[in-house]
Protein backbone atom coordinates (compact mmCIF):
# COMPACT_ATOMS: atom_id res chain seq x y z
CA UNK A 1 0.00 0.00 0.00
CA UNK A 2 0.77 3.67 -0.75
CA UNK A 3 0.00 6.65 0.34
CA UNK A 4 1.53 9.85 -0.15
CA UNK A 5 1.67 12.52 2.07
CA UNK A 6 4.02 15.82 3.13
CA UNK A 7 5.29 16.91 5.93
CA UNK A 8 5.85 20.79 7.34
CA UNK A 9 8.42 21.09 10.44
CA UNK A 10 7.15 24.20 11.64
CA UNK A 11 10.43 24.83 13.25
CA UNK A 12 12.41 25.12 10.17
CA UNK A 13 10.33 27.05 8.20
CA UNK A 14 11.66 30.49 7.70
CA UNK A 15 9.11 32.14 4.73
CA UNK A 16 11.58 32.44 2.00
CA UNK A 17 8.41 31.47 -0.26
CA UNK A 18 11.19 29.28 -2.36
CA UNK A 19 8.78 26.13 -2.69
CA UNK A 20 6.25 29.00 -3.41
CA UNK A 21 8.48 30.25 -6.33
CA UNK A 22 9.79 26.75 -7.27
CA UNK A 23 5.97 25.36 -7.61
CA UNK A 24 5.15 28.86 -9.55
CA UNK A 25 8.19 27.74 -11.97
CA UNK A 26 7.50 23.91 -12.83
CA UNK A 27 3.58 24.02 -13.07
CA UNK A 28 3.32 27.60 -14.64
CA UNK A 29 0.73 28.67 -13.14
CA UNK A 30 -0.72 32.06 -13.65
CA UNK A 31 -0.50 34.73 -11.87
CA UNK A 32 -2.31 34.96 -8.71
CA UNK A 33 -2.59 31.61 -8.77
CA UNK A 34 -0.64 29.95 -5.79
CA UNK A 35 -0.47 26.04 -5.86
CA UNK A 36 1.73 25.73 -2.89
CA UNK A 37 1.32 28.94 -0.35
CA UNK A 38 3.30 29.81 2.87
CA UNK A 39 1.43 31.54 5.17
CA UNK A 40 2.68 34.15 7.77
CA UNK A 41 0.60 33.71 10.90
CA UNK A 42 1.09 35.14 14.64
CA UNK A 43 -0.54 33.70 17.88
CA UNK A 44 -0.06 34.50 21.25
CA UNK A 45 -1.13 37.78 22.96
CA UNK A 46 1.39 40.41 24.03
CA UNK A 47 3.94 39.80 25.14
CA UNK A 48 4.21 36.41 24.20
CA UNK A 49 3.67 36.45 20.87
CA UNK A 50 5.09 33.93 18.03
CA UNK A 51 5.25 33.98 14.44
CA UNK A 52 4.68 31.03 12.37
CA UNK A 53 5.64 30.47 8.68
CA UNK A 54 2.90 27.57 7.45
CA UNK A 55 3.21 25.96 4.21
CA UNK A 56 -0.20 24.99 2.95
CA UNK A 57 -1.72 23.96 -0.69
CA UNK A 58 -3.99 20.66 -1.81
CA UNK A 59 -4.14 18.47 1.65
CA UNK A 60 -4.69 15.36 -0.78
CA UNK A 61 -7.17 14.24 1.64
CA UNK A 62 -7.97 10.69 2.39
CA UNK A 63 -11.85 11.73 2.36
CA UNK A 64 -11.86 14.81 -0.60
CA UNK A 65 -14.43 16.76 0.09
CA UNK A 66 -14.03 18.41 -3.25
CA UNK A 67 -14.06 14.72 -4.94
CA UNK A 68 -17.66 14.32 -2.99
CA UNK A 69 -19.06 17.18 -4.24
CA UNK A 70 -17.70 17.23 -7.82
CA UNK A 71 -20.30 16.47 -10.56
CA UNK A 72 -18.42 15.61 -13.40
CA UNK A 73 -15.89 13.19 -11.69
CA UNK A 74 -13.10 15.31 -12.46
CA UNK A 75 -11.39 15.09 -9.08
CA UNK A 76 -10.71 11.60 -8.71
CA UNK A 77 -8.52 10.17 -6.42
CA UNK A 78 -5.46 7.85 -7.43
CA UNK A 79 -4.95 4.66 -5.44
CA UNK A 80 -1.44 6.39 -4.39
CA UNK A 81 -3.93 9.16 -2.24
CA UNK A 82 -3.11 11.90 -4.79
CA UNK A 83 -6.04 14.15 -5.26
CA UNK A 84 -6.31 15.17 -9.06
CA UNK A 85 -8.34 16.63 -11.91
CA UNK A 86 -8.96 16.25 -15.37
CA UNK A 87 -9.33 19.17 -17.26
CA UNK A 88 -10.99 17.77 -20.00
CA UNK A 89 -14.11 16.66 -17.62
CA UNK A 90 -14.23 20.09 -14.85
CA UNK A 91 -17.07 21.96 -15.94
CA UNK A 92 -15.71 24.68 -14.20
CA UNK A 93 -18.79 25.13 -11.49
CA UNK A 94 -16.23 26.05 -9.02
CA UNK A 95 -18.47 23.90 -5.96
CA UNK A 96 -14.88 21.98 -5.40
CA UNK A 97 -13.25 25.07 -4.46
CA UNK A 98 -16.20 26.00 -1.73
CA UNK A 99 -15.92 22.08 -0.29
CA UNK A 100 -12.52 22.50 0.14
CA UNK A 101 -11.31 23.86 3.67
CA UNK A 102 -7.83 24.29 3.09
CA UNK A 103 -8.52 26.96 -0.10
CA UNK A 104 -6.03 24.97 -2.40
CA UNK A 105 -8.40 25.13 -5.51
CA UNK A 106 -8.73 27.97 -7.75
CA UNK A 107 -10.31 28.90 -11.22
CA UNK A 108 -9.10 31.46 -13.89
CA UNK A 109 -11.58 32.50 -16.22
CA UNK A 110 -9.73 35.03 -18.27
CA UNK A 111 -5.85 33.77 -18.54
CA UNK A 112 -3.72 36.77 -16.91
CA UNK A 113 0.06 37.50 -17.56
CA UNK A 114 2.82 39.01 -15.65
CA UNK A 115 3.19 41.52 -17.86
CA UNK A 116 0.12 43.64 -19.56
CA UNK A 117 -1.89 42.14 -21.24
CA UNK A 118 0.23 40.13 -23.77
CA UNK A 119 1.95 36.84 -22.55
CA UNK A 120 6.00 37.43 -22.52
CA UNK A 121 7.32 34.38 -24.22
CA UNK A 122 8.09 32.24 -21.61
CA UNK A 123 4.04 31.99 -20.42
CA UNK A 124 3.01 32.02 -24.27
CA UNK A 125 5.23 28.24 -24.56
CA UNK A 126 4.13 27.17 -21.18
CA UNK A 127 0.52 28.53 -21.31
CA UNK A 128 -2.09 25.30 -20.39
CA UNK A 129 -4.95 26.96 -22.42
CA UNK A 130 -7.11 23.60 -20.43
CA UNK A 131 -6.56 24.93 -17.38
CA UNK A 132 -8.93 28.17 -18.05
CA UNK A 133 -12.23 27.74 -16.69
CA UNK A 134 -11.82 25.05 -14.76
CA UNK A 135 -10.56 24.37 -11.40
CA UNK A 136 -7.18 24.23 -10.22
CA UNK A 137 -4.81 22.88 -7.89
CA UNK A 138 -1.68 21.23 -6.40
CA UNK A 139 -0.88 17.82 -7.97
CA UNK A 140 2.11 16.51 -5.71
CA UNK A 141 4.08 16.85 -8.54
CA UNK A 142 2.33 13.84 -9.62
CA UNK A 143 3.96 13.16 -13.08
CA UNK A 144 7.70 13.74 -11.42
CA UNK A 145 6.24 11.20 -8.83
CA UNK A 146 5.37 8.37 -11.87
CA UNK A 147 8.52 9.15 -13.77
CA UNK A 148 10.80 8.69 -10.90
CA UNK A 149 9.47 6.01 -9.89
CA UNK A 150 9.51 4.34 -13.57
CA UNK A 151 13.30 4.35 -12.91
CA UNK A 152 13.19 2.91 -10.05
CA UNK A 153 13.91 6.43 -7.63
CA UNK A 154 11.96 6.70 -4.83
CA UNK A 155 10.15 9.59 -3.77
CA UNK A 156 10.72 11.84 -0.97
CA UNK A 157 14.40 10.34 -0.99
CA UNK A 158 15.79 10.75 -5.21
CA UNK A 159 14.84 14.86 -5.77
CA UNK A 160 14.24 12.99 -9.58
CA UNK A 161 10.81 11.67 -7.94
CA UNK A 162 10.13 13.70 -5.68
CA UNK A 163 7.64 17.36 -5.66
CA UNK A 164 9.53 20.80 -6.79
CA UNK A 165 8.79 22.51 -3.30
CA UNK A 166 10.12 19.95 -0.94
CA UNK A 167 13.35 19.58 -3.26
CA UNK A 168 13.60 23.67 -3.15
CA UNK A 169 13.23 23.60 0.45
CA UNK A 170 16.42 25.75 1.67
CA UNK A 171 15.53 24.64 5.32
CA UNK A 172 14.40 21.24 5.08
CA UNK A 173 11.45 21.77 6.34
CA UNK A 174 9.26 19.75 4.03
CA UNK A 175 9.08 16.11 3.23
CA UNK A 176 7.48 13.80 1.16
CA UNK A 177 7.06 10.16 1.28
CA UNK A 178 4.93 7.16 2.24
CA UNK A 179 3.35 7.12 4.87
CA UNK A 180 2.09 3.29 4.49
CA UNK A 181 5.71 2.45 5.10
CA UNK A 182 6.69 2.06 8.75
CA UNK A 183 10.42 3.10 7.59
CA UNK A 184 9.83 5.88 5.19
CA UNK A 185 11.44 9.39 6.07
CA UNK A 186 7.70 10.71 7.14
CA UNK A 187 6.83 7.72 9.43
CA UNK A 188 10.32 8.21 11.32
CA UNK A 189 9.68 11.77 11.23
CA UNK A 190 5.47 11.71 12.42
CA UNK A 191 7.28 9.00 14.90
CA UNK A 192 9.87 11.52 16.46
CA UNK A 193 7.83 14.49 16.60
CA UNK A 194 4.57 15.68 17.98
CA UNK A 195 2.57 16.71 14.97
CA UNK A 196 -1.17 18.17 14.03
CA UNK A 197 -3.07 18.47 10.49
CA UNK A 198 -5.05 21.55 10.08
CA UNK A 199 -8.60 21.57 10.83
CA UNK A 200 -8.65 18.22 11.84
CA UNK A 201 -12.47 18.69 13.53
CA UNK A 202 -13.44 18.34 9.62
CA UNK A 203 -12.34 14.90 9.76
CA UNK A 204 -10.80 14.68 5.98
CA UNK A 205 -7.84 12.99 6.63
CA UNK A 206 -5.27 15.04 5.43
CA UNK A 207 -2.01 14.33 3.62
CA UNK A 208 -0.45 17.00 5.39
CA UNK A 209 0.91 17.00 8.59
CA UNK A 210 2.73 20.02 10.60
CA UNK A 211 5.15 18.92 13.04
CA UNK A 212 5.79 21.29 16.16
CA UNK A 213 7.69 19.58 18.52
CA UNK A 214 10.52 16.98 19.23
CA UNK A 215 9.00 13.98 21.03
CA UNK A 216 10.53 13.27 24.42
CA UNK B 1 -0.73 38.01 8.62
CA UNK B 2 -2.79 38.36 5.50
CA UNK B 3 -4.84 35.94 3.78
CA UNK B 4 -4.96 33.87 7.03
CA UNK B 5 -8.55 35.07 8.12
CA UNK B 6 -11.50 33.56 6.88
CA UNK B 7 -12.42 35.49 3.12
CA UNK B 8 -15.77 35.95 1.45
CA UNK B 9 -15.67 33.65 -1.30
CA UNK B 10 -16.27 35.20 -4.64
CA UNK B 11 -16.75 32.09 -7.06
CA UNK B 12 -20.32 31.85 -6.36
CA UNK B 13 -22.15 35.38 -7.07
CA UNK B 14 -25.96 36.30 -7.68
CA UNK B 15 -26.14 34.31 -10.51
CA UNK B 16 -25.45 30.66 -7.37
CA UNK B 17 -28.06 32.90 -5.74
CA UNK B 18 -30.20 33.12 -8.30
CA UNK B 19 -30.41 28.95 -8.92
CA UNK B 20 -31.30 29.04 -5.48
CA UNK B 21 -33.96 31.92 -5.25
CA UNK B 22 -35.67 30.72 -8.52
CA UNK B 23 -35.39 27.23 -8.08
CA UNK B 24 -36.56 27.35 -4.83
CA UNK B 25 -39.19 29.79 -5.78
CA UNK B 26 -40.43 27.86 -8.10
CA UNK B 27 -40.72 23.88 -6.98
CA UNK B 28 -42.61 25.50 -3.85
CA UNK B 29 -44.95 27.54 -6.01
CA UNK B 30 -45.56 24.18 -8.19
CA UNK B 31 -46.32 22.70 -4.63
CA UNK B 32 -49.08 24.72 -3.99
CA UNK B 33 -50.43 24.79 -7.52
CA UNK B 34 -50.23 21.20 -7.40
CA UNK B 35 -52.44 21.29 -4.01
CA UNK B 36 -54.66 23.56 -5.69
CA UNK B 37 -56.28 21.14 -8.26
CA UNK B 38 -56.88 19.51 -5.41
CA UNK B 39 -59.67 22.18 -4.64
CA UNK B 40 -60.75 21.96 -9.23
CA UNK B 41 -58.48 24.65 -9.37
CA UNK B 42 -56.55 23.77 -12.67
CA UNK B 43 -55.18 25.68 -15.51
CA UNK B 44 -50.93 25.16 -17.15
CA UNK B 45 -50.36 28.67 -16.10
CA UNK B 46 -49.58 28.07 -13.10
CA UNK B 47 -47.00 25.10 -13.46
CA UNK B 48 -45.55 26.55 -16.43
CA UNK B 49 -44.60 29.89 -14.27
CA UNK B 50 -42.97 27.59 -11.69
CA UNK B 51 -41.17 25.51 -14.30
CA UNK B 52 -40.08 29.15 -16.13
CA UNK B 53 -38.96 29.83 -12.45
CA UNK B 54 -37.03 26.53 -12.26
CA UNK B 55 -35.41 26.90 -15.55
CA UNK B 56 -34.19 30.54 -15.37
CA UNK B 57 -32.63 29.46 -11.98
CA UNK B 58 -30.47 26.83 -14.03
CA UNK B 59 -30.01 29.21 -16.70
CA UNK B 60 -28.39 31.11 -13.96
CA UNK B 61 -26.23 28.88 -12.42
CA UNK B 62 -25.42 27.64 -16.51
CA UNK B 63 -24.08 31.14 -16.82
CA UNK B 64 -21.46 30.89 -13.97
CA UNK B 65 -19.48 28.09 -15.41
CA UNK B 66 -16.02 28.39 -16.69
CA UNK B 67 -16.74 25.28 -19.38
CA UNK B 68 -20.64 25.72 -20.14
CA UNK B 69 -20.39 23.73 -23.27
CA UNK B 70 -20.11 20.93 -21.33
CA UNK B 71 -22.81 20.85 -18.70
CA UNK B 72 -23.50 17.41 -19.61
CA UNK B 73 -20.70 16.26 -17.64
CA UNK B 74 -22.70 16.97 -14.60
CA UNK B 75 -24.75 14.27 -14.85
CA UNK B 76 -21.55 12.19 -14.07
CA UNK B 77 -21.57 11.45 -10.20
CA UNK B 78 -25.03 10.80 -8.65
CA UNK B 79 -23.19 8.76 -6.49
CA UNK B 80 -22.53 11.85 -4.15
CA UNK B 81 -23.08 15.24 -5.80
CA UNK B 82 -25.66 16.96 -4.98
CA UNK B 83 -25.34 18.88 -7.75
CA UNK B 84 -25.55 15.95 -10.31
CA UNK B 85 -28.33 14.59 -8.07
CA UNK B 86 -30.53 18.04 -8.73
CA UNK B 87 -29.72 17.93 -12.56
CA UNK B 88 -31.01 14.70 -12.86
CA UNK B 89 -34.62 15.60 -10.90
CA UNK B 90 -34.74 18.19 -13.08
CA UNK B 91 -35.61 15.86 -15.64
CA UNK B 92 -38.43 14.39 -14.65
CA UNK B 93 -39.78 17.28 -13.06
CA UNK B 94 -39.68 19.10 -16.39
CA UNK B 95 -41.24 15.92 -18.29
CA UNK B 96 -44.02 15.97 -15.78
CA UNK B 97 -44.55 19.79 -15.61
CA UNK B 98 -44.56 20.17 -18.51
CA UNK B 99 -47.00 17.10 -19.77
CA UNK B 100 -49.33 17.95 -16.55
CA UNK B 101 -49.77 21.29 -18.26
CA UNK B 102 -49.84 20.34 -21.92
CA UNK B 103 -52.61 17.46 -20.65
CA UNK B 104 -54.65 18.94 -17.67
CA UNK B 105 -54.27 15.48 -15.46
CA UNK B 106 -53.82 16.23 -12.12
CA UNK B 107 -51.91 12.74 -11.33
CA UNK B 108 -49.21 14.32 -13.84
CA UNK B 109 -49.00 17.39 -11.79
CA UNK B 110 -48.68 15.89 -8.20
CA UNK B 111 -46.27 13.58 -9.74
CA UNK B 112 -44.22 16.62 -10.66
CA UNK B 113 -44.79 18.42 -7.52
CA UNK B 114 -43.09 15.36 -5.76
CA UNK B 115 -40.02 16.18 -7.81
CA UNK B 116 -40.20 19.65 -7.59
CA UNK B 117 -40.05 18.72 -3.68
CA UNK B 118 -36.54 16.51 -4.90
CA UNK B 119 -35.38 19.33 -6.68
CA UNK B 120 -35.56 21.64 -3.56
CA UNK B 121 -33.97 19.31 -1.19
CA UNK B 122 -30.91 18.53 -3.42
CA UNK B 123 -30.24 22.56 -3.81
CA UNK B 124 -30.56 22.66 0.45
CA UNK B 125 -27.72 19.71 0.47
CA UNK B 126 -25.77 21.09 -2.45
CA UNK B 127 -25.08 24.31 0.01
CA UNK B 128 -24.95 21.73 3.39
CA UNK B 129 -21.89 19.53 1.53
CA UNK B 130 -19.89 22.84 0.65
CA UNK B 131 -17.71 22.17 3.87
CA UNK B 132 -15.41 24.67 3.50
CA UNK B 133 -17.94 27.04 3.91
CA UNK B 134 -19.22 26.99 7.75
CA UNK B 135 -22.36 29.17 7.15
CA UNK B 136 -23.36 26.30 4.41
CA UNK B 137 -22.34 23.18 6.37
CA UNK B 138 -24.22 23.36 9.49
CA UNK B 139 -27.33 20.95 9.39
CA UNK B 140 -29.47 23.39 10.70
CA UNK B 141 -28.81 25.42 6.77
CA UNK B 142 -31.09 22.02 4.64
CA UNK B 143 -34.23 22.58 6.84
CA UNK B 144 -33.86 26.28 6.74
CA UNK B 145 -33.45 26.26 2.78
CA UNK B 146 -35.85 23.60 2.35
CA UNK B 147 -38.61 25.54 4.31
CA UNK B 148 -38.11 29.12 2.53
CA UNK B 149 -38.26 27.76 -0.42
CA UNK B 150 -42.17 26.27 0.49
CA UNK B 151 -42.61 29.64 2.17
CA UNK B 152 -41.99 31.08 -1.34
CA UNK B 153 -44.04 29.43 -2.80
CA UNK B 154 -46.64 29.74 -0.84
CA UNK B 155 -45.99 33.63 -0.98
CA UNK B 156 -45.95 33.32 -4.67
CA UNK B 157 -48.71 31.69 -4.97
CA UNK B 158 -51.06 34.06 -2.65
CA UNK B 159 -49.84 36.82 -5.01
CA UNK B 160 -49.90 35.28 -8.51
CA UNK B 161 -53.17 34.27 -7.77
CA UNK B 162 -55.00 37.06 -8.11
CA UNK B 163 -53.95 37.24 -12.10
CA UNK B 164 -53.40 33.52 -12.51
CA UNK B 165 -56.73 32.30 -11.66
CA UNK B 166 -59.00 35.66 -10.20
CA UNK B 167 -62.18 34.19 -9.96
CA UNK B 168 -61.21 31.55 -7.88
CA UNK B 169 -58.46 33.35 -5.79
CA UNK B 170 -60.18 33.46 -2.98
CA UNK B 171 -60.66 29.74 -2.78
CA UNK B 172 -57.09 29.05 -3.66
CA UNK B 173 -56.17 32.07 -0.49
CA UNK B 174 -57.74 30.17 2.31
CA UNK B 175 -55.66 26.74 1.99
CA UNK B 176 -52.48 28.41 1.17
CA UNK B 177 -52.89 31.55 3.46
CA UNK B 178 -52.80 29.23 6.39
CA UNK B 179 -49.83 26.69 4.92
CA UNK B 180 -47.88 30.26 4.73
CA UNK B 181 -48.75 31.23 8.26
CA UNK B 182 -47.77 27.75 9.81
CA UNK B 183 -44.52 27.58 7.29
CA UNK B 184 -43.65 31.43 8.55
CA UNK B 185 -43.59 30.08 12.13
CA UNK B 186 -41.63 27.14 11.11
CA UNK B 187 -39.35 29.49 9.57
CA UNK B 188 -39.27 31.82 12.10
CA UNK B 189 -37.75 28.67 14.20
CA UNK B 190 -35.33 27.06 12.37
CA UNK B 191 -34.00 30.57 11.21
CA UNK B 192 -33.04 30.98 14.86
CA UNK B 193 -31.73 27.52 15.01
CA UNK B 194 -29.27 28.05 12.52
CA UNK B 195 -28.04 31.29 13.73
CA UNK B 196 -27.40 29.61 16.74
CA UNK B 197 -25.83 26.26 15.23
CA UNK B 198 -23.08 29.62 13.87
CA UNK B 199 -22.76 31.46 16.79
CA UNK B 200 -19.89 30.94 19.60
CA UNK B 201 -17.61 29.20 17.22
CA UNK B 202 -19.55 27.48 14.63
CA UNK B 203 -18.77 30.30 11.92
CA UNK B 204 -15.99 32.85 11.52
CA UNK B 205 -17.54 36.10 13.20
CA UNK B 206 -17.67 37.96 9.66
CA UNK B 207 -20.58 35.80 8.38
CA UNK B 208 -22.11 35.57 11.80
CA UNK B 209 -21.97 39.17 11.65
CA UNK B 210 -23.50 39.47 7.95
CA UNK B 211 -26.28 37.24 9.49
CA UNK B 212 -27.14 39.91 12.25
CA UNK B 213 -27.00 42.15 9.64
CA UNK B 214 -30.53 41.07 8.18
CA UNK B 215 -32.11 39.66 11.47
CA UNK B 216 -34.52 42.52 12.19
CA UNK B 217 -35.12 42.89 8.32
CA UNK B 218 -35.72 39.67 8.03
CA UNK B 219 -37.87 39.18 10.80
CA UNK B 220 -39.90 42.29 10.25
CA UNK B 221 -40.64 41.95 6.51
CA UNK B 222 -40.50 38.57 6.07
CA UNK B 223 -42.67 37.18 9.13
CA UNK B 224 -44.34 39.79 11.19
CA UNK B 225 -45.24 42.01 8.33
CA UNK B 226 -47.16 38.88 6.67
CA UNK B 227 -48.99 37.46 9.93
CA UNK B 228 -50.06 41.72 10.63
CA UNK B 229 -51.46 41.98 6.84
CA UNK B 230 -53.07 38.18 6.85
CA UNK B 231 -54.81 39.20 10.34
CA UNK B 232 -55.90 42.70 8.53
CA UNK B 233 -57.47 40.27 5.73
CA UNK B 234 -59.39 38.70 8.41
CA UNK B 235 -60.76 41.95 9.81
CA UNK B 236 -61.57 43.46 6.73
CA UNK B 237 -62.67 39.99 4.44
CA UNK B 238 -63.72 42.51 1.28
CA UNK B 239 -59.83 43.28 0.94
CA UNK B 240 -58.38 39.85 2.43
CA UNK B 241 -57.70 38.54 -0.96
CA UNK B 242 -55.11 41.78 -1.78
CA UNK B 243 -53.85 41.50 1.46
CA UNK B 244 -53.16 38.05 1.24
CA UNK B 245 -51.43 38.61 -1.62
CA UNK B 246 -48.96 41.49 0.34
CA UNK B 247 -48.83 39.08 2.78
CA UNK B 248 -47.49 36.56 0.31
CA UNK B 249 -44.95 38.97 -1.68
CA UNK B 250 -43.33 39.95 1.63
CA UNK B 251 -43.05 36.41 2.62
CA UNK B 252 -41.23 35.81 -1.14
CA UNK B 253 -39.18 39.11 -0.24
CA UNK B 254 -38.06 37.81 2.67
CA UNK B 255 -36.98 34.81 1.31
CA UNK B 256 -34.94 35.69 -1.36
CA UNK B 257 -32.99 38.27 1.01
CA UNK B 258 -32.00 35.36 3.33
CA UNK B 259 -30.86 33.43 0.37
CA UNK B 260 -29.07 36.13 -1.18
CA UNK B 261 -27.49 36.59 2.20
CA UNK B 262 -26.74 33.48 3.15
CA UNK B 263 -24.66 32.36 -0.61
CA UNK B 264 -23.02 35.82 -1.48
CA UNK B 265 -22.76 37.37 1.81
CA UNK B 266 -22.19 34.96 4.75
CA UNK B 267 -20.57 32.87 2.72
CA UNK B 268 -16.61 32.87 4.40
CA UNK B 269 -14.42 30.10 3.96
CA UNK B 270 -12.84 28.08 7.38
CA UNK B 271 -9.50 30.45 6.73
CA UNK B 272 -6.93 28.68 8.78
CA UNK B 273 -5.91 27.98 11.82
CA UNK B 274 -2.76 26.17 13.99
CA UNK B 275 -3.34 23.79 16.30
CA UNK B 276 -0.15 24.69 18.21
CA UNK B 277 2.75 27.02 17.25
CA UNK B 278 5.93 25.31 17.19
CA UNK B 279 8.50 24.36 19.92
CA UNK B 280 11.55 26.80 19.67
CA UNK B 281 13.40 25.36 22.27
CA UNK B 282 13.02 21.03 22.90
CA UNK B 283 10.96 20.45 25.43
CA UNK B 284 9.47 23.82 26.28
CA UNK B 285 5.96 22.58 24.75
CA UNK B 286 5.63 24.91 22.13
CA UNK B 287 2.94 27.82 21.82
CA UNK B 288 -0.60 28.09 21.34
CA UNK B 289 -2.44 27.95 18.42
CA UNK B 290 -4.23 30.62 16.65
CA UNK B 291 -7.89 30.47 14.33
CA UNK B 292 -8.00 33.59 13.36
CA UNK B 293 -11.07 35.31 12.68
CA UNK B 294 -13.20 33.07 14.61
CA UNK B 295 -14.24 33.77 18.14
CA UNK B 296 -13.49 31.18 20.38
CA UNK B 297 -16.71 28.91 21.77
CA UNK B 298 -17.62 25.16 21.47
CA UNK B 299 -16.88 23.30 18.44
CA UNK B 300 -19.96 22.54 16.05
CA UNK B 301 -21.50 19.31 14.89
CA UNK B 302 -20.87 18.96 11.94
Amino acid sequence: MTRWVMIADLRRCVGCQTCTASCKHTNATLPGVQWRKVLDMESGEYPDVSRTFVPVGCMHCGDPPCMQVCPSTAIRQRDDGIVTINDDLCIGCGYCILACPYQALDKVDRPSYAYGCKPAPHEAARMERGRIGVSQKCTFCSDRIDNGREQALTPGVDPGATPACVNSCIADALHFGNIENPQSNVSELLRENEHFRMHEELETDSGFYYLWEKRS
Amino acid sequence: MNGVAPRLQRHWDWRAAGNFICGGTGTGFYLFAALATLQGIQGPWPGLLALAFVGVGLFLVWLETGRPWRFINMFFHPQTSWITREALVVIPLMIFGLAGAWFGWRALVLVAAVFGLGFLYCQARILNAAKGIPAWRTPASVPLIFTTGLTEGAGLFLAAGLFLFPEAAGIASRFTVSALLALIIVRVWLWQVYRRSLEGGGAPDQAVAALREINYRFLAFGHVLPVVLVAGGLLLSKQAVVLNAFAGLFALAGGWMLKFTIVTRAAYNQGYALSRSPARVVGSGGGPGTKPGWSTGPSPDY
